[in-house]
Parts: C-alpha cells; sequence; structure tokens
C-alpha cells in the first residue's frame, strides 16, 4: 500500500506550504525567545480579547512569545487535522468540547500535567461543565470561558406593543403571549415583524434539544451520552410546542431575514433565543433598547445549555515548547484572562469565584446567564455538525413536509443514535 | 581534463542539434515548454485523481492509518438514500439547467448578432455576471429570494398581488431557484461563444439562400443551426460538465443548512465535500468522488459521440 504514505505526504507538503506562508505573514520574533503558537477561530472580539492576553502574558513572560493564528470558523477543525497530519500543529490550540473525542482519536492533543494541573484544584473552582474535558481521570484542556444562553429581547418593540419592557416573558405561556401582541402582518399576511426570530440552524436546535426537553421532563441523551433520549412524550411535547411557534401560534418564521440574530439587530424581532457570545455584538445596536432574561420555564421547570471552547495542548508539543505551553494555558484559564474574556467577548468567566462576583450576579445582561450556570447541563457531544443536522432536518420535516411529530422525531433519534454509534465505534 | 570533457559532450550536443531539420528543433523547443505543465497536470491533477481510486478502497480518515476494507464505501454509498437524493438533484442541475441554458444563450446570441446599436455595450452587460466571484453573486441572489420584508423578488410579486413564494425555503422551488442563478451565470460565456459561433458563418451562404428565395425560418434550420454544431457540442459538454460539479452558488445560498432544506438542493460536489472536510472520511468520500468521475467521463463521453460528426 506504498500509495497511501505518499498521498498523506502530498497532504502534508501542502498544509506545510499552507502553515509555513501564515507563519510568513506574521513576521519574525527575536531569536531567543521560545515561540509557540496559539490557534482559535475568527470572531472579531474573541480575537481581540486574545491579543490582549497574550500582551498581558508576554510582559509576565519575558521568554516567551505567542503568536495567534486564526482561521474562519468553516475551515478550523478541517486546518487544525491537517495540520496535524502535516506535523505542525499549533502548540495550544482551541477547540469544543464535543470535538474532544476526535482530537484524541486523532492524537492531536495530549493530558494535561496532572502536577500542573491538579484535578482537585480544577474540580474545586471551575463549574462543574468542565468536566466534559475529563477522560479517563485525565483532564485534556481547561477554558476560559463558558457559554449559557438566554432570552434577549426588545424593550421598545415591547413598550410599542402595549407590554411591560420590565417584565419579560417568565414562562412559555407568556412567551408565546408576548410574541403575538409584538408580530406585525401586511395586508397579503407576510410578516413584516415577527414576535420572536426563529433560526434552527443557530441556537435554536439547542433550546430544543438541550434544554425544552429537559424542561418538559424529559432527557435529551442517556447520562452516559451514549443513547439519544429524546424520544419520549417530553421529547414529542418539546417539538410541537417548537414548531407551533412557527405553525400554530404564527409569531415568527424560520428564513425571516435570512438569519434570526440579523432580524433582532434590525429591530424586526421582538425576541430570540441567543447566548453568551452574541452578548458583545449586541451591544453595538444603537437604535433599541434591548435586555436580557433567563429563558422562560416550562411548568416551572428550569433548564439551560451550558457549552464552551476549551484550549488544550497538542500532542506534539515537548521539551522547552511544551513549559511554555503550559505556562501559557495555566495563563489563560487564569482570573485574570478570564475577566478580560468577559470585558471583551462578553462570555462567563470558567471560575466560579470570577463569574460568581456580586456585581456579575447582578448585572443586567450578564447575570440571567450566570444564573443559569446553576442548572445548566453540559451533554457529551461527539460530532457537533452532525447531530446538528439532525435537528435542522427534524424540524424542516414537520414544518415543509407536514410529518407527524411522532414520525419525524422517531426518525431524527434514529438518525442520532447512529452518529453516536459510528463515533462510539472509533 | 573535466574541461575538455566538457566541451567535448557539448560538442557532441552541438553536432546532434546541427543535424536537426528547423521542424524538428520547433518540436524539441515545444515540448521542452510543455514539459512543465505537463508535470505540474500529472502532479497536481492525474496522480491524485488515480489515488483517489486506491483511496475510495480504504477507510482513511486524515487521522489514523488507511486500512484496506474492499468495495464496503460502495456498498454504503449505493444503500444511502441521501446519496439518491443527491444522485437525483444533480441530474436535475444536468438535465434542465443544460437545455435552458444553451437555448436561452442561443437565442440572446442571435438577435444579439443583428443589433447594432450599443451591441458592444449589451454583450458585456450580459458577459458581467461571468466575471463576478461566484460566491458574492450567490449572496445576492439569496437575499433577492427572501421572504417579505426585504426580498427583492418578492416584493415585486406582491405589487402583482401575486402570494410570497418561499423559495430557497421550499423543498420545490429552492433547486430550480438555484439553478437560475447559475443559468444567469454562465449565460455570458455561452453568449459570446455562440456569437463567435455565428460571426464565423461565411456570409455568403446567407446572401446565396436569400437569393434562392429561403425564409428565415429556413435559413436558421438549414444553414446556421447546422454549421454552428461544433459550437453547440462544445457548449452542450462544457455546460454539462458545469452542472454536474455545481457547487458554489448551492454552498452559498444555503450556508444556513447547506444543501438544504432537506437535501433538496444538495448536489454531489457538496455531498463529497461535506463528508471529507465535515466528517472527515475521506475514504468514503473518496467513493463518492469515482462515482462522480464515472457520470461525468460517461456523460461527456456519450454526448461527444451522439453530437460527433456523421
Amino acid at each position: 500500500m506504498t500509495f497511501l504514505p505518499s498521498f498523506r505526504n502530498l497532504v502534508r507538503a501542502l498544509a506545510v506550504s499552507a502553515t509555513a506562508a501564515g507563519a510568513l505573514l506574521g513576521g519574525h520574533n527575536p531569536a531567543a525567545a521560545v515561540e509557540i503558537q496559539y490557534w482559535q477561530y475568527v470572531f472579531d472580539t474573541r480575537v481581540q480579547a486574545m491579543t490582549e492576553v497574550i500582551k498581558t502574558f508576554e510582559a509576565e513572560n519575558p521568554g516567551i512569545t505567542v503568536k495567534q493564528v486564526t482561521f474562519p470558523y468553516a475551515d478550523y477543525q478541517t486546518r487544525l487535522i491537517a495540520a496535524r497530519a502535516a506535523g505542525r500543529s499549533p502548540e495550544v490550540m482551541q477547540l469544543f468540547y464535543g470535538w474532544l473525542d476526535t482530537f484524541i482519536s486523532g492524537r492531536l492533543v495530549q493530558p494535561l500535567s496532572p502536577t500542573a494541573f491538579k484535578a482537585e484544584e480544577i474540580e474545586k473552582e471551575f463549574f462543574p461543565i468542565v468536566s466534559a474535558m475529563k477522560r479517563d481521570g485525565k483532564y485534556f484542556g481547561l477554558p476560559t470561558a463558558v457559554r449559557s444562553m438566554a432570552l434577549f429581547y426588545n424593550k421598545d418593540m415591547f413598550a410599542k406593543a402595549g407590554l411591560d419592557p420590565e417584565k419579560p416573558p417568565r414562562t412559555i405561556e407568556e412567551l408565546v403571549a408576548a410574541g403575538k401582541a409584538m408580530t406585525k402582518l401586511d395586508n397579503a399576511g407576510n410578516f413584516t415583524q415577527v414576535g420572536m426570530a426563529l433560526d434552527i440552524a443557530r441556537q435554536d436546535h439547542n433550546w430544543w434539544r438541550e434544554i425544552l426537553v429537559r424542561q418538559y421532563g424529559g432527557e435529551s441523551y442517556s447520562p452516559d451520552g451514549a443513547k439519544v433520549a429524546y424520544n419520549t412524550e417530553a421529547g414529542r411535547k418539546a417539538l410541537q410546542f417548537y414548531v407551533d411557534l412557527q405553525k400554530v401560534h404564527k409569531i415568527g418564521r424560520e428564513g425571516f431575514m435570512d438569519e434570526g440574530q440579523a432580524a433582532f439587530r434590525a429591530g424586526l424581532a421582538g425576541m430570540v433565543v441567543d447566548g453568551t457570545f452574541r452578548i458583545a455584538s449586541y451591544k453595538t445596536i444603537k437604535n433599541f433598547t434591548w435586555g436580557v432574561v433567563e429563558l422562560p420555564t416550562v411548568n416551572g421547570n428550569k433548564a439551560n445549555f451550558g457549552s464552551y471552547f476549551a484550549n488544550a495542548i497538542s500532542a506534539g508539543a515537548t521539551g522547552e515548547k511544551l513549559a511554555a505551553a503550559e505556562k501559557f494555558l495555566a495563563f489563560v484559564s487564569s482570573p485574570k484572562a478570564m475577566n478580560i474574556w468577559l470585558e471583551k467577548v462578553g462570555e462567563l468567566p470558567a471560575r466560579r469565584a470570577v463569574a460568581l462576583t456580586d456585581a456579575n450576579v447582578n448585572d443586567p445582561v450578564y447575570g440571567p446567564f450566570i444564573r443559569a450556570l446553576d442548572y445548566s447541563s453540559t451533554p457529551p457531544m461527539t460530532d457537533e455538525l452532525a447531530q446538528r443536522q439532525v435537528s435542522i432536518d427534524l424540524i424542516n420535516t414537520v414544518l415543509l413536509k407536514d410529518t407527524p411529530i411522532a414520525d419525524a422525531l422517531k426518525v431524527a433519534a434514529e438518525r442520532e443514535q447512529a452518529v453516536l454509534d459510528k463515533a462510539k465505534a472509533k | 581534463m573535466a574541461h575538455t570533457n566538457i566541451t567535448g559532450s557539448s560538442g557532441v550536443f552541438g553536432r546532434l542539434w546541427g543535424r536537426l531539420s528547423l521542424s524538428s528543433r520547433q518540436v524539441v523547443w515545444a515540448w521542452t515548454f510543455l514539459a512543465l505543465p505537463l508535470v505540474f497536470f500529472a502532479v497536481v491533477r492525474f496522480y491524485p485523481t488515480i489515488d483517489a481510486f486506491f483511496l475510495s478502497i480504504t477507510d482513511w480518515d486524515l487521522l489514523n492509518p488507511a486500512k484496506f476494507i474492499g468495495l464496503e464505501n460502495y456498498h454504503r454509498l449505493f444503500a444511502d438514500p441521501v446519496f439518491w437524493q443527491v444522485f437525483r438533484n444533480t441530474f436535475a442541475y444536468l438535465i434542465l439547467g443544460t437545455p435552458i441554458s444553451i437555448v436561452l444563450s442561443f437565442a440572446i446570441a442571435y438577435y444579439l448578432d443583428r443589433v447594432v446599436f450599443l451591441h458592444g455595450f449589451i454583450r458585456a452587460l450580459y458577459f458581467l455576471p461571468y466575471l463576478t466571484t461566484a460566491a458574492a453573486m450567490a449572496w445576492v441572489w439569496r437575499w433577492f429570494y427572501q421572504p417579505p420584508p426585504i426580498g427583492v423578488i418578492n416584493s415585486t410579486l406582491s405589487i402583482f398581488g401575486i402570494p410570497a413564494q418561499p423559495f430557497l425555503r421550499s423543498i420545490e422551488q429552492a433547486l430550480p431557484a438555484i439553478m437560475t442563478t447559475s443559468i444567469w451565470a454562465h449565460l455570458g460565456f455561452q453568449i459570446i461563444i455562440f456569437l463567435a459561433g455565428l460571426r464565423a458563418i461565411p456570409t455568403s451562404y446567407y446572401e446565396a439562400a436569400r437569393v434562392d428565395g429561403l425564409g428565415e425560418g429556413a435559413i436558421l434550420t438549414r444553414i446556421t443551426i447546422p454549421l454552428l454544431k461544433p459550437t453547440t457540442v462544445f457548449l452542450v459538454v462544457f455546460s454539462s460538465i458545469g452542472f454536474l460539479r455545481i457547487f458554489d452558488q448551492v454552498y452559498n445560498m444555503t450556508s444556513n443548512d447547506p444543501g438544504g432544506p432537506l437535501n433538496s438542493t444538495k448536489p454531489l460536489v457538496l455531498m463529497i465535500y461535506q463528508t471529507a472536510f465535515g466528517s472527515y472520511q475521506m475514504g468514503y468520500a473518496a467513493a463518492q468522488t469515482v462515482v462522480l468521475f464515472v457520470i461525468l467521463f460517461t456523460i461527456s463521453m456519450a454526448q461527444l459521440w451522439i453530437l460527433r460528426n456523421r
């Protein structure tokens, strides 16, 4: 099978030239310093925050320079894998917690040294959702920030519709009522303004699968994450509620203004479910005031979805580069870096002590997200892209093909189970 | 010693070169220059193509060493309902797109050929989309197709009292909507080629036909269309390959749910892309490219054979 290594060599050569081109653009650093690379995907505020974190780190550690390299999100995972194939992984990389199994099986990342990063300390100081980075008692990475979800609402639209802008919906019944009050149609029955932006490809798939299902009394996955658990009465009720927002209550429509967040920004959607990462972007909105509130409850039940991008050390890092990478990883997981991240990106600090300050908990914007971390869950994910696609297709079969809820849900659960089984088989 | 050797050998070379005729020397030069692109093509095009056949019988996932698994990828592919949906979509782009674009571009070229006033300007207008980046164009069209209140097409429909159409959000309309964009994008190129073909037909044929009293319709079917055959064959093959490989428009117009809704617009190339760079199943993706290769090869050969000169 001589052709295989040779093809891999070709890929390797291409990847090397790609990383070399990236390196050339970065310019030179003093020869004496140890240089390590840090990779993350392009998202303006995250890149700015990391630039500042790196500046602070370099000032405190004169012997180390860190070069930040970024790629568009759509390419990001592919770049990491291609770089691994080329033997040119960055020393420290950012990864979504749901990618960890793939990255371990592909030998992209190495476990954190148990002396430099003590498990008991991590478990005491970080929110419990970091356990998603733990395999066989070893941590493979740590997050700077964690994410949760909440309901953003347009206070001006609330006021115009005769609703109290200081009393946002607390329950799903109130959500539907507020949505109806804000929805506007033209003579032909087309939406000119929606009560709620609905966008299954963005955050609504998490809202449905991780949050509504559990609020209706069900579970999204089995505790070990190996089995899909939403094909139940609770799952059917949750799905029914979500599609009824469009089919029965008609407070919004998939595809309105192309993207849910665009509709909200434009002031044409009264509410939208979104994550902490959207805060910085919404803070630039000038033509209306908005607020955030914890996600509406179902029969008094609260639930939320916590997720995060963690930072991990490349499997190939050794010697002084490994030592530098460990120092850098410790710094990006430090309270100092977390505060920079909170301020620049708006994502919640992953350490309890940094997150749960009085100022943060009572903050009108961060408060609802931080309070939600107490009842958030972080289900194990194996193939985020494929699992998300299952939810997108599920909603579309009901909306576009009028497939009965129970049938659509059964097919989706089987499809997602196949995704989980395939990942476990590796 | 070395010195004499070099002059000696160059002397031999010089004598050999001197013995070649002028035309042989030109051939040698031509091959020397051609060797560069040939080597490039061999390394960058042909070698990976051949390698893809081998990869398609392995389970390579970019991270772990490849294992030989026989025809398992092909069995899996032919048993996958999504593959057959994608297969139908790909042929829908081809079977609808190619004839529509050929007929349309011929009709435009045929009449444009007779327009003298602003001829160059109109031709440039038709050609302009071809120069535009596919991604930029796809995004503009994506916004054209939006539901009210922002979609231009739906706003226009509403002026005439026609209800808003879902376009990209419909499993029936999304594929034709994307195909329209693609036809529009390539129309300019086809018009230019047809215009060149029309200009290449000697005017004396037309004059003779008019002297003999042939009507316009007869001139079109007896002279213009038959003499345009080489042009038409080229464009049919070219446009078929284009539609079989359609990707940019689909990916950019449906990037919230690529190839959606419910795979209704997904062409084979997008499926290959997602298999390879979304789930990193390189072996399985290679099997899909082999299938695409076979389809492209068969169709191109069949078209060349059907439209050949008898």
